[in-house]
């Protein structure tokens, strides 16, 4: 008999295993929508697909006439510009400081032990220095998914870095290259596939410190709504914001995927 | 000195290497001539590695001198002393002629790192020769993970032989090969030597192929043992086989 670590199912087949428990979760929602529907009308704690529907169709298509702006479309811009910013501060800094790190022992020795100290500081708990020091505005925000992921990064390309075969340096030391080109022709192009790799890894503390940050002083974002909402029970918004803010990470973790794939043909087998 | 009154190309004299209370060699005394395609064997943890290292300037002898071209060596690597390892000796992220490019574009362009215009034109000529020479004209815009093991030490001896080293270093490069590929090898490595001239100096486990390629095998091995402290005597050159038909065939192939 076939053992059971030996089952591999067909492209199909993965795409039907995969959507069948996704598919009994909604199954099982809307089954206790209604359910609690049938006892309360008024229910709000678990709102049924219509109602989260009435209530995106709201936030999403219809101008708001308070702020003059189609809520979500705001929400999503001004989350996204945060996230953007942040991590773009957090992969610039990495690169740099974790390039430095793995080529030069010596950096190494000066920098690292900073570095360690630096990430193992819970990021949330610096969150009211940074509100205190750079005000409530986007600065601190920014700042606070840039400090919470830019540790975990440099450390990480530089030990990946530090890893490459010590054959690679020897050889081009060899061939007549620097420091400075050793740097930035042999370590730097072999860091770039890892560099996307780890950021696809900080995303997800990103959003968190993202919305984190929102929820606690803001007055647009996808974090401040849900937190905001949250005072009136809306459930019918929360969820679907919740979704939306999965897809974007979904889509985000696709286009870096696609990214690597593209820009790096040559990282695809291990050379000798 | 050699009988023509030149310094020797290489010479060790009383070279020690030690970490901490292990001795990994002592007492290495050997001059080696240019053009000589020395072999050097000996049992796993004999130093033959250890002593490429010290040639190639990745380490510093504990105690003793070695002098290239009768001056002093530096500890660290140069452009004088080019090396093939059995893995590793390639670029992965940088197409073959880039590989071979690599070398050249180091010399002539310290900040960038890269070459552009009628410099690059001329760099790429030579490099294009470069593989030629060592047969992958046709492998020419391919990334070494494309390549076989065989094609990958071809295209690492390209990289090395671009930048004319005066000595070639070779650590065991033909010891994840296969036996067909590895005939192969040893015919281009022959070649290679011969035409340009090379001082060759090559590590490998393999006794036949150290007889075969050589003009001079050096055996390492320890002399004295104590077998309650094995770690405190260090290997040295225990024979040193000069191959004298090959010798006396050398001026007349390196004419050719």
């Amino acid at each position: 008999m076939t053992r059971l670590i030996n089952l591999r199912p067909s492209r199909r087949g993965r795409i039907v295993a995969g959507a069948i428990p996704i598919l009994l979760l909604c199954l099982a929602y809307a089954l206790a929508a209604a359910l609690r529907h049938a006892d309360n009308p008024a229910d709000k704690v678990l709102p049924t697909l219509g109602a989260m529907g009435a209530a995106i169709w709201h936030m999403a298509a219809q101008v708001d006439p308070v702020t003059g702006q189609i809520t979500l479309l705001a929400d999503t811009l001004a989350s996204l510009s945060r996230l953007g910013a942040g991590l773009a501060l957090a992969t610039v800094s990495a690169l740099v400081i974790g390039l430095l790190l793995g080529v030069m022992p010596l950096a190494r020795a000066i920098l690292g032990p900073m570095i360690t100290v630096i990430a193992v500081i819970p990021p949330i708990a610096v969150l009211p220095i940074l509100f205190i020091a750079l005000g409530l505005g986007e600065t601190a925000k920014i700042a606070l998914i840039a400090i919470g992921i830019a540790p975990y990064m440099t450390r990480d390309l530089a030990s990946y870095v530090a890893g490459l075969p010590a054959e690679q340096f020897i050889k081009a030391e060899t061939l007549g290259a620097n420091s400075w080109v050793v740097a930035i022709r042999v370590a730097l192009p072999q860091m770039m596939p890892r560099l996307i790799e780890t950021l696809r890894l900080s995303m997800g503390p990103a959003w968190v410190f993202l919305i984190a940050a929102e929820a606690i002083a803001s007055d647009v974002g996808l974090g401040y709504r849900i937190f905001l909402v949250r005072r009136y029970l809306a459930m019918d918004i929360i969820l679907p914001y919740v979704a939306w803010i999965s897809l974007l990470a979904i889509a985000a973790d696709a286009l870096l995927q696609m990214l690597s794939r593209r820009a790096f043909p040559w990282a695809g087998g291990g050379a000798r | 000195m050699s009988e023509t009154g030149k310094p020797p190309l290489l010479e060790m004299r009383n070279v020690w290497v030690e970490y901490g209370d292990k001795v990994v060699l002592e007492r290495v005394d050997l001059t080696i001539a240019e053009g000589a395609f020395v072999s050097v064997v000996g049992p796993s943890g004999a130093g033959k590695s250890t002593f490429l290292r010290l040639i190639l300037g990745q380490e510093a002898p504990s105690r003793g001198q070695i002098l290239l071209n009768g001056e002093p060596m530096r500890a660290e690597c140069g452009p004088d002393r080019g090396v093939v390892f059995q893995r590793y000796s390639v670029f992965p992220h940088l197409t073959v002629i880039g590989n071979v490019l690599f070398g050249l574009e180091c010399a002539a362009a310290p900040i960038m790192g890269r070459l552009f215009g009628a410099r690059r034109r001329a760099a790429l000529a030579e490099a294009e020769a470069m593989l030629e020479a060592v047969g992958l004209t046709h492998a020419r815009d391919q990334y070494p993970a494309q390549l076989s093991g065989g094609m990958q030490q071809r295209l690492a001896l390209a990289q090395a032989l671009v930048k004319h080293p005066r000595v070639l270093l070779l650590d065991e490069p033909f010891g994840a090969l296969d036996p067909g590929i590895r005939a192969d090898m040893h015919e281009l490595v022959s070649r290679l030597w011969r035409e340009h001239g090379l001082t060759v100096i090559m590590v490998t486990h393999d006794i036949t192929e150290a007889f075969k390629l050589g003009t001079r095998v050096l055996a390492f091995d320890k002399r004295r043992h104590d077998p309650h402290a094995p770690h405190r005597y260090g290997a040295t050159a225990t024979y040193d086989v000069p191959l004298l038909r090959k010798v006396s065939a050398e001026p007349h192939a390196k004419s050719a």
